[in-house]
């Protein structure tokens, strides 16, 4: 059954990671993008990392994707142009993106031969209990850097998306 | 394969290594996006899809190892993402009124 899960939501997540970069306009971009994430959330779950799924649906697939789309439908952005590119970067694209998947599946094998299995339900320190106690020990401190780059990310947002005064 | 044998796989749930290869393939399709295409939108989703992979395999790892540490890298990698689109979002704004284009074959300056 985890098999069938993991091909299927594989399948959805690799589909539409495609179909990101294949669309021409923005907005079929962002709608695959957020196939991808609610795919990936699912897997999340068969790893037993329920609240990092749900965060996932909530922070990447709710918050960031409806800012994206709030831009684009700001700047009404449209179909993307074709532009000319060099001769040696339209053959050698391809090849090279494939030689880096390659070198990553590779070294992915050959660094954990024998990892194992994941099966649903194997490891249950996934919760928001486990999640939350180790965030309030362990890694307070990341956690309080953590609000200090989001007041950061605030303040610049605003200062660089302000209309400018004369 | 014996059927038996075929049963036993079905059961033993899904190689670490497969999500590892996941994980690959779609980073290796980020980097495809950031490369290729043209508009700086669709780049940054790109970037956003390249973070998703590799939270994947944080998570992956989280769970081979048994330990919730993992999860939390993915968390914190999910933070600083949100920061990015916030920031990144507000510079594409003030780019597009400064030059009105979102083509990043046009930007190619940094002053105007």
């Amino acid at each position: 059954m985890d098999i069938f899960f993991f091909l299927l939501f594989a399948f959805i997540a690799v589909i539409a990671a495609v179909n990101v970069v294949l669309q021409r306009h923005p907005i079929s971009s962002a709608l695959s993008l957020v196939g991808v994430m609610a795919s990936l959330a699912v897997l999340y779950l068969l790893l037993g990392a329920e609240f990092i799924a749900m965060a996932q649906l909530i922070v990447y697939a709710g918050a960031i994707m409806v800012l994206f789309v709030f831009v684009i439908m700001l700047l009404n952005a449209g179909t993307e142009e074709r532009s000319g590119r060099s001769w040696l970067s339209q053959v050698l694209g391809v090849p090279a993106i494939v030689a880096l998947l390659g070198l990553l599946c590779f070294f992915a094998y050959k660094v954990f031969p024998n990892a194992g299995f994941v099966k649903f339900g194997d490891f249950t320190g996934g919760g928001a209990k486990e999640i939350g106690y180790a965030l309030f020990t362990e890694y307070l401190l990341p956690f309080e850097v953590t609000s200090i780059l989001i007041l950061i990310a605030i303040v610049g947002a605003i200062v660089l998306a302000r209309k400018e005064l004369d | 394969m014996e059927p038996a044998d075929a049963l036993k796989l079905l059961n033993s749930g899904v190689p670490v290594s497969w999500y590892l290869t996941l994980s690959a393939i779609l980073f290796a399709v980020g980097v495809a996006g950031f490369l290729f295409r043209r508009n700086i939108i669709t780049v940054f989703m790109c970037i956003e899809l390249m973070l998703n992979a590799v939270n994947l395999s944080f998570i992956t790892f989280a769970h081979q190892h048994r330990q919730a540490s993992g999860q939390l890298f993915a968390f914190f990698v999910m933070v600083v993402a949100a920061a990015e689109a916030a920031v990144g979002l507000a510079i594409i704004l003030t780019v597009f009124r400064n030059r009105s284009t979102l083509n990043i074959d046009e930007i190619n300056t940094l002053k105007n």
